[in-house]
């Protein structure tokens, strides 16, 4: 079964995010991105359905800086190939992303594509469900387990409460990963060198985006509320807690 | 006459012994008929089978492990099999001759690479070469520790194993009371680069450790400089813990850093990039003059000790960190020091000097412990700890970033909460200056 991953980059968190002057946008110069923790836990689920039956994972990701390290990083896992998709600029929002993927996806031969269920930018996991309508095809999301059938594939979708449901989904189709089955594998240095020097990365002219009907109209951190009360040490809580009656 | 062989003798596996026993017999005019001339045969070593061996001695590195004939005297110096692990080379070297493939198996990752049996090996059974190669073919083959492999990402990533921003490794210098030249922003001729490192960048306790340095160094007039945030982790644990690609490119790194500025000397925080610097940069093309802090400051007692005005009336023992000790053979530095303390009491533990401890933070270690605590009956820290209180001390001084937040840990774990305080020396002599 050949899969396709969509690869996703995200502001770290680790670095303190700031709104710049224009108030719409976070400050560039220090920002850091990262892969998107869920895109990681796709790229595993596709690489072990690799390991179950074969085919072919190729990974796609949107032209960035430090993006080439990325799809090294994934050949190193095990990924077959991995496609930059140049040309195409700033992406407003989830929607004209989901534009960029699809028409690329439109030329890559597959069964199945995966990505994460949803990012800190893509909250709400439109993506999946995006790139679906785009294509015609169906889409499942919140999924912790994938098994390959025959020219379907059987998922695991969590609900809340602990509740599990188990889908069969014709093929080809689109899934939005929860977790994979295992944690995501580590790609040793020394191998994602060695991918550096004897791999190639291929470029593909991405088509798409623009879509300009939603625009940043501003953009803050979280306003601290009024409704807590700071507590500063042990005693303070165990008299509070004493006061309304719990201990 | 018969020969009776290849008898099982009970002891629960199959084939055990083979011996040989003639039902009469008659040596040089003597009746030794039926048991008496019982003979052992000696078991053929290629009854056992040798892949996990061969695979693991093929490695180039590890080939010293097929050397052990089984003395037993790396036992008792191994600290994880104290702490209850099962554990030591000649436990491992038993174990590949009865089958075990040693990149299978968790003895692959509990050895902190202290050296305690390398000391004592008349063979020269290399755990501090094995154990580094051996890791990477496991790594490479995908077998790793989650712990570990948080930490490597964390390191490949950000340049530090706590995961945190790089840039803000040079956050607890804007924040200190003290004059620090940062080099990048101040560069120049210096006489002593100072590689601050990981914990006295990041960790709470460490800062408390780099801001007593620092205020050490200004009232010794020392001319220094740091890297800032151009520096990254040494990169020596991650080496140990099967890493080598990764602890390539930290060295490079460093070194490029490193000769960018001129200066007559590095003076490192902490042993492992003591160990670093001074044995395995050279071969990434880095030659530097390096001395562990404990060393810089003993050479200058002289000027150093009229300034500790203070007094540390308190009974210290002393943990001697391996990276320092018995790796790089300094045991007295970090003693000049504490004897030098007006009033401090200085107790030693029995498992001192070459003999010490190890706190159980090397070679990977100190990313393993949850991976570790499935498999011993205590963390070596914890163990280390009890030692420290039965000698009577009530602080427990150290010189390693590593040892402050695992003996902090384990001080609290093993109840002796409030008991012992745990302080870098360059903490003690902090205090006493101009106090």
């Amino acid at each position: 079964m050949n899969t396709v991953v969509l690869l996703k980059r995200v502001p770290d968190l680790v670095e303190d995010l700031e709104v710049d002057g224009s108030g719409r946008a976070l400050v560039a110069e220090h920002l850091k991105l990262t892969l998107n923790e869920f895109d990681e836990h796709a790229l595993e689920e596709a690489l072990l359905l690799k390991e179950d039956g074969g085919g072919e994972v190729t990974v796609v990701a949107l032209d960035s800086a430090d993006v080439d390290k990325m799809l090294f990083t994934a050949l190193a896992k095990g990924a077959d190939r991995a496609i930059k998709v140049t040309g195409v600029g700033a992406v407003g929002g989830t929607r004209e992303l989901a534009g960029v993927f699809s028409d690329v996806l439109g030329s890559i031969s597959h069964d199945l594509v995966l990505t994460g269920v949803q990012a800190s930018d893509d909250v709400d996991g439109q993506l999946a469900p995006t790139v679906a309508a785009n294509l015609g095809v169906p889409c499942i999301e919140v999924i912790t387990g994938v098994e390959a059938g025959a020219g379907t594939v059987t998922v695991h979708k969590e609900y809340a409460g602990g509740v599990l449901g188990e889908f069969e989904m014709t093929l080809p189709g689109v899934l939005g990963i929860q977790a994979a089955r295992q944690s995501p594998r580590y790609a040793p240095v020394s191998r994602v060198r060695q991918i550096q020097e004897s791999a190639t990365l291929d470029e593909v002219a991405g088509a798409g985006g623009g879509d300009g009907r939603f625009s940043i109209v501003v953009m803050t951190p979280p306003k601290a509320g009024e409704g807590a009360q700071m507590l500063d040490s042990v005693e303070e809580l165990i008299a509070v807690l004493d006061s309304k009656g719990v201990i | 006459m018969t020969e009776r062989y290849n008898l099982t003798v009970n002891t629960g596996r199959e084939k055990d012994q083979s011996f040989v026993e003639k039902d009469h017999a008659i040596i040089e005019g003597i009746d030794v008929s039926g048991r008496w001339n019982r003979m052992f045969v000696p078991r053929e070593i290629q009854d056992y089978d040798l892949t996990g061996m061969d695979k693991l001695t093929s490695i180039p590195g590890a080939e010293s492990m097929g050397w052990c004939y089984q003395c037993a005297q790396c036992m008792p110096a191994c600290p994880v099999d104290t702490a209850g692990g099962d554990y030591g080379p000649r436990r491992i070297f038993r174990r590949l001759q009865l089958g075990m493939d040693l990149l299978d198996s968790r003895d692959l990752w509990l050895c902190t690479t202290c050296a305690n049996c390398l000391r004592v090996c008349p063979k020269e059974v290399d755990m501090i070469k094995i154990m580094p190669v051996a890791r990477a073919a496991a790594v490479l083959d995908g077998k790793v520790p989650v712990e570990l492999q948080e930490m490597f990402e964390n390191v490949a990533e950000y340049g530090n194993p706590m995961g945190q921003s790089a840039r803000k490794r040079a956050a607890w210098i804007r924040r200190s009371d003290a004059d620090i030249r940062v080099l990048p922003k101040d560069p120049g001729p210096v006489d002593v680069l100072w590689f601050v490192g990981d914990f006295y960048a990041y960790h709470a306790r460490g800062v408390d450790a780099a801001n007593a340095m620092a205020r050490v160094f200004n009232a010794l007039d020392v001319d220094f400089g740091v890297l800032g945030a151009d520096e990254r982790t040494d990169g020596d644990s991650q080496r140990l813990a099967g890493e080598p690609g990764l602890y390539e490119e930290l060295a490079e790194h460093n070194i490029e850093q490193f000769n960018r500025h001129e200066h007559e000397r590095i003076v490192v925080s902490g042993p492992h990039a003591f160990n670093a610097i001074r044995n395995e940069y050279p071969s990434m093309g880095g030659e530097f003059e390096v001395e562990h802090y404990t060393q810089f400051l003993a050479r200058q007692i002289d000027r150093l000790k009229p300034l500790l005005t203070g007094s540390f009336a308190r009974r210290v023992t002393f943990h001697d960190p391996c990276y320092l000790g018995r790796h790089n053979g300094e045991y007295d530095a970090p003693r000049v020091l504490l004897e030098a303390v007006p009033d401090l009491d200085l107790i030693e533990m029995y498992r001192c000097r070459q003999q010490g401890y190890c706190c159980g933070g090397g070679g990977g270690g100190m990313w393993l412990d949850g991976f570790a605590a499935e498999q011993q009956s205590e963390r070596l820290s914890e163990n280390r700890v009890k030692e420290a209180v039965m000698v009577g001390a009530d602080v427990l001084a150290v010189c390693c970033p590593y040892e402050v937040s695992r003996f902090e840990d384990a001080v609290k774990s093993t109840g002796n909460d409030g008991k012992l305080e745990v302080l870098d020396i360059i903490e003690i002599l902090d205090r006493c200056i101009g106090a």
